[in-house]
């Protein structure tokens, strides 16, 4: 019982951990709570689920949807969130102002999808089982399609952190999120490297939706709650920590699936509220958050 | 024809507002020359390196670099250019390595396209890139350091990570802002060697406030007082002349 809830938790903190990922990898290109990322990552897995219908296979629209969630991130950088900074850009508007219009363009995607698509739950298949592994008679809750989820996440944190580490392109994503204007007269084009920040959040918020919706369905509002752990899971880890965040988002799926198991779904919410409060009293840069003001 | 300037700044004049940081400011730096820019606080020495590294857009002026006419630099372009700036204090990547802030210094040195960057390619390329780096930390004494991170460094040492960081980048002018701030009198005389050992084959433009620095390693010197070029002439020339030692008065005692 025990292995079964952990393995259930790690399946739905590796979710987590993308979408706490997707956050903080747009905080540390623009400082900017990025509310609209479960928007662009139902669109971008309404998309998934469309070539999935046409095409039959999963195994293609799961590329395709991670794509477009690049490609939607690095438009909301470029048409959006661009232009907005560069008009409010100073006082006390240029704090709320970005977070604020990442709200109103939550909305606005949200209400784009229930248009296009209406507001029924619709399925988005998976030819993986959905069924629990069996052990003789023992059947676990912990599915082929969680194990798929496991598996995708761990293989894009990786990735994410082999580029962040070994290439040109992660050093210059680091050296530009704490200090832009340094890095700019180093030669690096900061608002490129900004908008492939926005892109890799996309493709990593895609990847979360396009893996986990196959367990549940698919609605304007499905990736809500996942998007509410998920900023738990980035505020856990520091919001700049991209350690921070798979750890945060890993400890909240265990965390909530064994007060699931054992105290009951009702509270699970209640409990990674007081989480966030415990952590932002004691230690509100997150536990992995880092020590000194990066604003040079 | 004579050799044409490194760099030349032409007739800028920048405006805040309605406040008038540079009027009419005309300066030169030939090849292979040190050029001081003195004057007191707040008379427009970092806003004139602010036009030139393309942080502030003059309301107007020219920039010739190597003789030919351009348009004002963007700030990534700097490097490109063959000019590159150290800032005042410190301004180093505090998360990174020492090795990790000279390879950002040396993002114009590898061309390489997006897909490339990502799959870190060019291994060829990435040799030489390391050795590069490995030459330059050699250079300013400080190998010891190429893993430490960037903030746990000592002062004087992070000054010098900075000056490293802007050499990989291959500059042909160094803009130095401020570079013997903070420094003690060793450290100062090692800068003093480093500024001239350097401008053997390149040239420096100086912001500084240390007159012994100035005095010691200018060939030339240009002075501004409240956005205007009051003197220019060698250090003998300047430490003499009437209206900069009236600028002076009060501000710093002797030249």
């Amino acid at each position: 019982m025990f292995i079964d809830t952990l393995l259930i938790g790690i399946s739905s903190g590796a979710i987590y951990s993308l979408m706490a990922l997707a956050l903080v990898l747009v905080w540390r290109s623009t400082r900017v709570v990025n509310f609209a990322q479960s928007g662009q990552a139902v669109l971008s897995t309404y998309i998934g689920y469309e070539i999935s219908v046409s095409t039959h296979n999963y195994w293609i629209s799961l590329p395709l949807a991670i794509l477009v969630g690049a490609i939607l991130g690095s438009l909301v950088d470029l048409l959006f969130m661009r232009l907005l900074m560069g008009r409010a850009n100073s006082g006390p508007i240029a704090e709320i102002a970005p977070v604020i219009a990442t709200l109103g363009l939550l909305g606005l995607i949200q209400s784009f999808v229930g248009l296009i698509w209406g507001n029924a739950f619709l399925h988005y298949a998976s030819p993986l089982s959905g069924k629990g592994f069996s052990f003789g008679t023992h059947t676990i809750p912990f599915s082929p399609q969680n194990l798929f989820i496991v598996v995708a996440s761990a293989v894009v944190l990786a990735i994410f952190g082999a580029i962040f580490k070994y290439t040109d392109l992660g050093l210059a994503l680091r050296a530009s999120s704490f200090q832009p204007e340094i890095a700019q007269l180093a030669g690096v084009r900061v608002s490129r490297v900004r908008n492939i920040g926005w892109a890799f959040a996309g493709s990593a918020g895609a990847v979360a939706g396009a893996v986990i919706t196959p367990t549940s369905t698919l609605s304007p509002n499905s990736l809500d709650l996942l998007f509410v752990s998920g900023f738990i899971a980035a505020v856990i880890g520091g919001l700049d920590s991209l350690v921070g965040a798979v750890i945060g988002g890993l400890v909240l799926g265990v965390g909530f699936a064994f007060i699931l198991q054992y105290i009951g779904g009702s509270v699970t919410f209640l409990v990674g509220f007081i989480i966030l409060m415990a952590v932002l009293l004691a230690r509100p840069r997150g536990i992995f958050g880092h020590k000194v003001n990066r604003r040079a | 024809m004579h050799d044409p300037a490194a760099i030349r700044l032409e007739s800028v004049t920048v405006d805040f507002g309605g406040l008038r940081a540079l009027s009419d400011v005309s300066i030169e730096i030939n090849p292979g020359e040190v050029v001081g820019i003195i004057g007191p606080n707040g008379a427009g020495k970092t806003t004139l390196f602010n036009v030139l590294s393309g942080l502030v857009t003059p309301t107007s002026g020219c920039l010739y670099i190597g003789g030919v006419q351009r348009s004002w630099p963007k700030v990534h372009e700097l490097t490109g250019l063959g000019l590159s700036r150290t800032l005042q204090g410190v301004g180093l990547f505090s998360d990174l390595s020492v090795t990790e802030n000279l390879l950002v210094g040396a993002t114009n040195l590898s061309k390489h396209n997006f897909f490339r960057a990502l799959l870190g390619l060019d291994g060829a390329a990435e040799t030489a890139l390391q050795s590069r780096v490995a030459g330059v930390l050699r250079e300013l004494d400080i190998t010891d350091y190429a893993d430490r991170d960037a903030a746990s460094l000592p002062y004087p040492i992070s000054k010098r990570v900075a000056l490293a960081r802007a050499l990989i980048s291959e500059p042909t002018t160094l803009l130095l802002d401020e570079p013997a701030g903070g420094l003690g009198v060793e450290d100062i005389a090692w800068l003093k060697e480093f500024v001239l050992k350097f401008r053997t084959d390149k040239s420096v433009l100086l912001v500084e406030h240390h007159m012994d620095v100035i005095m010691n390693v200018c060939d030339r010197i240009y002075v501004l007082n409240f956005g205007q070029l009051i003197a220019h002439g060698t250090p003998a020339e300047i430490r003499e002349n009437p209206e900069v030692i009236t600028a002076y008065l009060g501000s710093e005692a002797t030249l």
